[in-house]
């Protein structure tokens, strides 16, 4: 049985211009000790659709799907007190802003200290024990000093390893991490990254990493799934959709990079923007940006294509070069 | 040299008083600390680095919105007296800047022509017809249509707004235009337009790009040359494909290895840098990259290693890679 398991997940937004819809029909699977990437441009629903799964979504989002189960148990239907067992302990999830996801008025210590003494029957001892184990983990030089620091005696990358010492504070099974290096220099994210990967590994955890950078993806993944206007537009093995990408979203993405690009030529590029709310295509989504669309794209939604095509959701997947579909 | 370097600048260094308190000695901060560089039309010069390496606080003297506290700049020929005393408005004006959020640095008031115009109107003896047609013009030269000109910026995308922030940046018809992480902010199938179009205009106007980022992938994509800079010093100097295919600093090679390339097939063992970058209230002795530095000797932290020749490339490392 998988870890997690999604089947069409639905996220609307009541607003005051009627309902907005921030994630259409994603579905996936994350199995124990795989680390998952969520690809996506900003708009595509990537963070909305973890928040759902977490339960961290405001009142005025409405949840829908047909199958939300994490190690089998129902997430939709939860009980808010087991619900608030589950977040932080078997599952946990980190977030962009470090420096904005810690509370400025505790110090950290006393913060990684809540999520212990809320989750496990340890002593105050024990606790601060454990706590300090975790700083040490996470790398965080001289522990015991750092333990009565505020927030903002922090740097950015300490800070974000705080957030990972406090969400594997319990040994969670699941942790998401959303864009967990963004905000970070180079040489920092490569640390935090390394990091993550390690804990990953060596407590057999699965991983969701939600990031809008290539690089990261093709660094650290084992499979990825596509965001697209809050759609899921293909889901592979890493090495696959770098090789051979099947919606032509991915590809042209893919092919924007600056260094997949030759440098004597013009950057390919993808017209357009990708739309709100208000603009929404009838069709494929992206047929407006696709150089490949049709009548049909621009009439009929396309459904998603059989697993070995990836879940692609598209009318004319591509089949093995961009150059060679269509022609 | 045959090519006249456009803009010239020796020892730039900008010095920050930090009051601690009042019982503490006021403190310096050498957020710049020596820069030296030639930029010549047409060409890029990439600055790269990591957050608090005096990337931005070089563009503020460069723009001269900020005056150094030591140091020269020519333009042109022209040496300006920055010290002290401010610059002359027609060499300020050769030097334009493009900031990083172009959801900030467009005043949410006032409409595309607007702000296009103002330059001109502080600036010229341009009527206000004249000053209308070159807008416009300027408009359909970034890729906007003319119906834009009226617009207020929140009408627009991401990619549009930092369109008009380079529009308006090149509405005085600069020599130089400081680009602070034009696109870092934008998303990836944007970023592909604007590179596009930056290109575009250098080729156009034959500008000279100062390009401020820490995305190597697109600096390896524009620039000419490098300026790697660590703790407010440049540490390696020269053009980009020397730099890119053989660093001879340690802290450019392990930069370089940090940087998560997008292709899967190479997974790489990084070079893993510990630490962070020192404070700059608390500078380290001699080389600033030393506590980090897995190749540092005995020598390293007893002097600063100056900034040397070493072959197409300058280096300022007292033991540098071969």
């Amino acid at each position: 049985m998988s870890l997690l398991s999604i089947r069409n997940l639905s996220v609307r937004f009541k607003t005051a211009h009627g309902l907005f819809t921030a994630v259409e029909n994603v579905s996936l699977d994350v199995e124990h000790g795989e680390v998952l990437a969520i690809v996506g441009e900003s708009g595509s629903g990537k963070s909305v659709a973890m928040l759902a799964v977490m339960g961290l979504l405001p009142w005025t989002a409405e949840i829908t799907a047909d199958e939300l189960l994490f190690d089998g148990v129902d997430l939709n239907s939860l009980e808010p007190k087991a619900r608030r067992e589950l977040n932080g302990g078997s599952m946990s999830m980190i977030f962009q802003e470090p420096m904005t996801s810690l509370n400025p008025c505790f110090t950290v210590g006393a913060q990684i200290d809540e999520m212990i003494r809320f989750h496990t029957d340890k002593d105050k001892q024990q606790r601060k024990q454990l706590a300090l184990e975790l700083l040490e983990q996470v790398g965080i030089p001289d522990p015991q000093k750092r333990y009565h620091n505020y927030p903002h005696q922090m740097s950015g990358g300490m800070s974000q390893r705080v957030m990972i010492a406090m969400a594997i504070a319990c040994s969670p099974r699941l942790l998401i991490a959303d864009e967990p290096s963004t905000a970070l220099d180079v040489t920092i994210q490569a640390q935090i990254l390394e990091l993550l990967l390690d804990l990953q590994s060596s407590h057999d955890m699965g991983l969701i990493l939600i990031t809008h950078d290539m690089g990261v993806v093709a660094e650290t993944a084992h499979r990825v799934a596509v965001q697209y206007a809050g759609q899921q537009v293909e889901m592979q093995p890493v090495l696959e959709l770098f090789e051979h990408p099947h919606h032509p979203y991915t590809a042209a993405l893919l092919s924007a990079l600056p260094e997949r690009a030759r440098r004597d030529q013009r950057l390919p590029t993808i017209p357009g923007v990708v739309p709100g709310q208000f603009d929404r295509p009838q069709g494929c989504l992206f047929n407006p940006r696709c150089k490949f669309a049709d009548d049909l794209c621009r009439t009929t939604p396309p459904v998603a294509a059989a697993a070995d095509r990836a879940l692609t959701l598209c009318h004319y997947p591509l089949t093995h070069s961009p150059e060679q579909a269509h022609e | 040299m045959s090519k006249q370097a456009i803009l010239r600048a020796r020892n730039l260094t900008r010095y920050y008083a930090v009051n601690r308190g009042a019982f503490k000695p006021n403190a310096t901060v050498k957020a710049l600390n020596g820069a030296s560089f030639d930029v010549f039309p047409g060409e890029t010069l990439a600055i790269v680095g990591e957050s608090g390496c005096g990337k931005s606080t070089l563009a503020r003297v460069l723009t001269m919105i900020e005056s150094p506290t030591s140091g020269t700049l020519e333009i042109e020929g022209n040496e300006i007296a920055l010290v002290g005393g401010k610059p002359p408005d027609e060499l300020r004006r050769h030097v334009q800047i493009v900031f990083q959020n172009p959801y900030g640095s467009l005043n949410p008031r006032k409409t595309v022509a607007t702000m296009l115009e103002e330059p001109l109107k502080l600036n010229t003896d341009l009527d206000i017809t004249q000053r209308r047609a070159a807008a416009e013009e300027m408009i359909a030269k970034v890729g906007l249509r003319p119906e834009h000109a009226d617009r207020y910026p929140h009408m627009f995308s991401g990619g549009q707004r930092q369109r008009i922030a380079i529009a308006r940046a090149l509405m005085l018809n600069p020599k130089i235009l400081i680009l602070d992480e034009p696109v870092s902010a934008l998303d990836l199938s944007i970023r592909a337009q604007i590179l596009n179009l930056l290109s575009d205009l250098q080729d156009e106007f034959g500008l000279a790009y100062i390009f401020i980022s820490h995305d190597l992938s697109v600096v390896r994509r524009i620039a000419d040359d490098i300026m790697v800079m660590y703790f407010g010093k440049p540490i390696e100097v020269g053009p980009a494909d020397k730099i890119f295919e053989n660093p001879r600093h340690h802290y450019t090679k392990a930069l370089f290895s940090a940087t998560p390339v997008a292709d899967p097939r190479r997974r790489r063992q990084r070079i893993r840098l510990v630490g962070e970058p020192p404070s700059p209230l608390s500078p380290p002795p001699g080389c600033a990259f030393a506590p980090r530095c897995a190749n540092a000797q005995a020598d390293c932290s007893k002097s600063e290693p100056p900034l040397v020749s070493r072959g197409s490339v300058e280096v300022a490392c007292f033991h540098p890679l071969d």
